[in-house]
This record gives C-alpha cells, structure tokens and sequence, in this order.
C-alpha cells in the first residue's frame, strides 16, 4: 500500500438531484483504481454546478449542495464541495480542477510544514487529482464548441481522468477517435460498472413529477428533503400526490 | 379520492432474496404505482416470503439470514414487510400454497376484524410511522372492504414468468392456478418479450387480463449474483443495496466461495420433487 498514488476523484455536474447512480459512480472507480494496484484512493468530491450554468430544471444550487450532502452523510470517503457552486459566474471544469489542485497543494505544504525533521524523500507525494465522470462526458468531448480542446488537453495531460462506463457505450472508441485522448490515454483510466444502472436525473425530475416513487433510487434523506421543500413538483403534480407512499 | 369501488390488493414476491437488493425493492414501488395508477386497484400492503432452505438452491445461506437481510431492507418502508412462513417450513412450498397461505390469512383477519369494532387501528410494526404521516388520507386506519377480503397477487420480474417455461420448474396447474386464482404483476424491462412469452402459452393467454406487465423505463439490474459475485471479489455493493442490508452481510461476512458451493450438486426440490411424481 505504500508505494501507491494517492488519489483524489472530483466529479462535476448538476446533480440535479444526486441520485444512487453518482454515488455509484465512485465506489466503482475506486474499486478500479485498487484494483490496479498502483493506486490509493484517498478522497471524493463532488463539485455541483454553479447556478448560471443555465440548464433547464435545475434547482437553487444551496438545495443541490444540501441534497449531495444528506447522500453523503453515511459515506466516510466522500464529501461535498460547495466552492464551484459558490462563485458569482459559471467556470469552466478545467478551472475547477485547478482550484482543488491547489488546495491539495497547499495543505500539502502545511503538513510538512509541521513536520520539519521529516527527509524529503519520506514526505507524502502529493496526490494526484483525477476528475471523476461516466463515458458520456467522454462523448460530449466531441460535441463541436462544448469543450476547448486546450481544456480537453490540460485535463488529460495534467490530471486524468476516471471513466465509468454503462452498458451501451464503448468508452475506447471515444478516445480513439479524438487525437488527444488518444495521445493522453494513459491518464485516462476505464472502469465498468457491472450492474445496469440508468438512474438518471432527468428521470427521477420526472417521476417527481408524475408524483411516482423514487424510493430506492436515490438516499431516502435526500427523498424527504426534495418533499419537505417541494422540489421538482410540476403543476399538475399535485393531484397523484396523495396515493403515493413514501 | 378512495372510490369504494377499488379492489384492495397485497403484492406477494417470492424468491431467495439472497441477498435482498434494491431492485427488488424498486418491484414493489413500481408495481404499486402501477395497480395505483390504474384506478381500479388500492395496493395496501407488500410482502416478501424468502424462500426455505429445503429449496436447494446453490448458492442459497441460510433463512434466517436472509429474513434478517430484508427486514432491515424494509425498514424504511410504510407498506412492505416480511413474512417468515414461508421459510419456516421443512419442505419446499410450491408458490401457488404460499399464496392459499396467504390469502386465507387476510379473510381470517378480514372476519375477524368484521367482528370487532368497525374503526381498529391496523396492528403492525408499521403504526409508529403511521401516525407520522402528514397526509390525511393514508392516516385512517383500513376500513373493511366493502367489496370483500383483499386479493394476494404475486409479484415478479419477468425472470419468472419466463422460468414458468422451464421444464419440470413449475406444475402446469400451479401456473393455472396462479393466473386464474389469484393473478400476477409482472415488471419488464422495455424491449422485454413478456409480451411475447404470454402470446405463446396459451394458459397464459386465456389468463391475461389477471396478469399486468409493468414497464420498467431504467434498467435496473441489480441482481442478487452480481452482488454475491462483487462480494466475492471484495467489490463494493454500496448503494446497490440498503447501507444496514450492507453493514450486517459485512458483519456475519455471509457470502464467500465456500458459501457458493452451498447446495453444489444437488437437484434444486421442485425438479426434484416434479420429476419424481412424474416418474412414479
């Protein structure tokens, strides 16, 4: 275990709202990343989306950063980070990473700090941030104007990249189609997820709003949180509510 | 909004459940809100019968293991709970008696409860909870059903109802039975050929207004192998099933190689049971 890299998995996204699938997402990429044998995952965070993002149906971000962190409550490897969602404009994800590079960094420093007598070479490394994302990010790198392929590079080049594949999509092909992916691929890491598992947001909003059960979808205290503030309700929701059960 | 017209129903699902997953509990929610949703049903209750370890099953731990398993999985749930009998049983039980057991158990309690006072409070280990709700309609205790005792349906994934095709699995009366006496509630995934397999049985066929497919719109695959496959492999389960369901497969460290050789070699008891009287 010594000899391992530590590693820090950032995933970025709506979270709109945080459903089994994300949480799924880092337990089965830290599985793989053990699994290696080169690597030791020390941490996860996720980073929601700043509300100017813009995208249709997403909530106040202050409501998606408290659902992640109910989801989270009874994990002892993955927190919340609420800085993304806190700054006055959108950014870019590769402006993300860096951020959370630095503090790595920095707190990094104020170990050794505390611990002079320490020999270089016996120091931590420090650990590599790597972002965390299922294979349709690996797809929508070739969406024309969604990403700068300067961006794209940094991302592959600098950190890395942790892909959960679902069934229905051939990550490899995603990268051997793009020159740089293809020329970065050994920081781009595949891991499988072994169970079909489709849990999407945009299908939970709309059983939400179909006034259908999520139970076991998502964490029940997330469930009880979107209720008690009325998250995700259309209109016309209102009328099924009372026959559903919890 | 409670039309007295609407027949009361308990949802039946039987199985190993070894270990319970969250897919089975996705059944029960979606076929709920189906038989909800079509106006002519109220779904009061859920129950799940792990099946008894004369099933022979490899693979299969110990009952009470997995009791324990699906009663903390249903913990968190106003409507479903755990029903033991089954398991209990020295024999194997064919699913169509779980389901006479079941059902005489509601009119007994249904007569019994005629003969009391009208407004009783339901008793059951769900009460607490009950009183918590904020919604008023589901607060009032069950009244008697005018209409009569509620119907057991059996509820399953569309692995069973294609394993009614498996020769010497599943008496062809017992599969009448079911259909005709009682009914099924099928989930299916989108694209599944349930459609298909009803068409081609002809038992099926003549039954299929008794039998409601419910469309499952996300694959949901959770599968109680793939689980004891990951636990094996010393993979994570987290959030494939409930975190207590997790937490005490961890402490009592319930499935390994050795406990998949369980049951190796032995003929699973229906064939051996279906066969045998077909050969006598």
């Amino acid at each position: 275990m010594k000899n391992r890299i530590p590693v820090v998995l950032l995933a970025c996204g709506s979270f709109n709202p945080i459903t089994n699938m994300h949480l799924r997402l880092f337990e089965v990429a830290r599985d793989h990343l053990h699994q290696t044998g080169m690597y030791q995952v020390i941490e996860g965070i996720i980073s929601p989306v700043n509300d100017n993002y813009g995208k249709k149906d997403l909530v106040p971000s202050h409501h998606r950063v408290t659902m992640a962190r109910l989801a989270l409550k009874t994990s002892d490897w993955i927190r919340v980070d609420s800085w993304e969602s806190e700054q006055a404009q959108w950014m870019e994800t590769v402006k993300v990473l860096r951020h959370h590079q630095n503090q790595l960094l920095r707190s990094a420093t104020q170990m050794e700090g505390l611990d002079p007598g320490k020999a270089p070479s016996d120091r931590a490394a420090a650990p590599e941030l790597k972002l965390l994302c299922g294979a349709d990010v690996l797809k929508s790198f070739q969406t024309p104007n969604l990403w700068k392929d300067a961006h794209i590079q940094e991302i592959v080049e600098k950190f890395g990249l942790v892909c959960v594949s679902r069934a229905g999509h051939d990550p490899k092909r995603y990268i051997l189609s793009s020159p740089i992916l293809c020329k970065y691929q050994h920081n781009i890491q595949l891991a499988r997820e072994p169970v079909l598992n489709e849990i999407s947001a945009t299908y939970v909003r709309r059983a939400l709003g179909q006034g259908q059960s999520v139970k076991y979808l998502l964490p029940d205290a997330v469930i009880a949180y979107i209720k008690n503030h009325g998250l995700y309700m259309t209109d016309n929701s209102q009328k099924g509510r009372s026959t559903q059960g919890n | 909004m409670d039309k007295v017209e609407k027949t009361e129903v308990v949802l039946l699902a039987c199985g190993s459940f070894n270990p319970i997953t969250n897919m089975h509990l996705r059944l029960f929610e979606l076929a709920k809100d189906y038989m909800d949703g079509t106006g002519k049903y109220r779904v009061i209750k859920g129950i799940i019968s792990p099946v008894g370890d004369a099933y022979k099953k490899k693979g299969l731990i110990p009952a009470h293991h997995r009791v324990i398993m699906a009663e903390l999985a249903t913990k968190t749930s106003c409507w479903v709970e755990v029903d033991t009998w089954e398991s209990l049983q020295k024999e194997w039980v064919e699913t169509v008696k779980v389901l006479r057991h079941h059902q005489e158990k509601l009119e007994a309690g249904h007569y019994n409860q005629q003969q009391n006072s009208p407004v009783q409070e339901k008793p059951g280990r769900k009460r607490k909870w009950t009183e918590q709700r904020q919604n008023s309609t589901q607060k009032k205790p069950p009244e008697p059903n005018p209409k009569g005792v509620p119907k057991v349906k059996l509820l399953c994934g569309a692995d069973m109802l294609e394993s009614f095709g498996v020769p010497s699995l599943w008496k062809s009366e017992d599969v009448t039975h079911i259909v005709a006496d009682y009914g099924l509630i099928c989930v299916t995934r989108a694209g599944s050929n349930a459609q298909k397999f009803i068409y081609e049985s002809d038992v099926l066929w003549q039954h299929q207004g008794n039998i409601h497919l419910v469309t499952e719109w996300i694959s949901n695959d959770i599968s109680s192998t793939k689980i004891r496959r990951a636990l094996r492999r010393g993979q994570s389960i987290r959030y494939l099933v409930p975190d207590l369901v997790q937490d005490y497969i961890q402490k009592h460290d319930l499935y390994s190689t050795e406990s998949e050789d369980r049951n190796l070699g032995v003929t699973l008891a229906p064939l051996q049971r279906n066969t045998g009287e077909a050969e006598s």
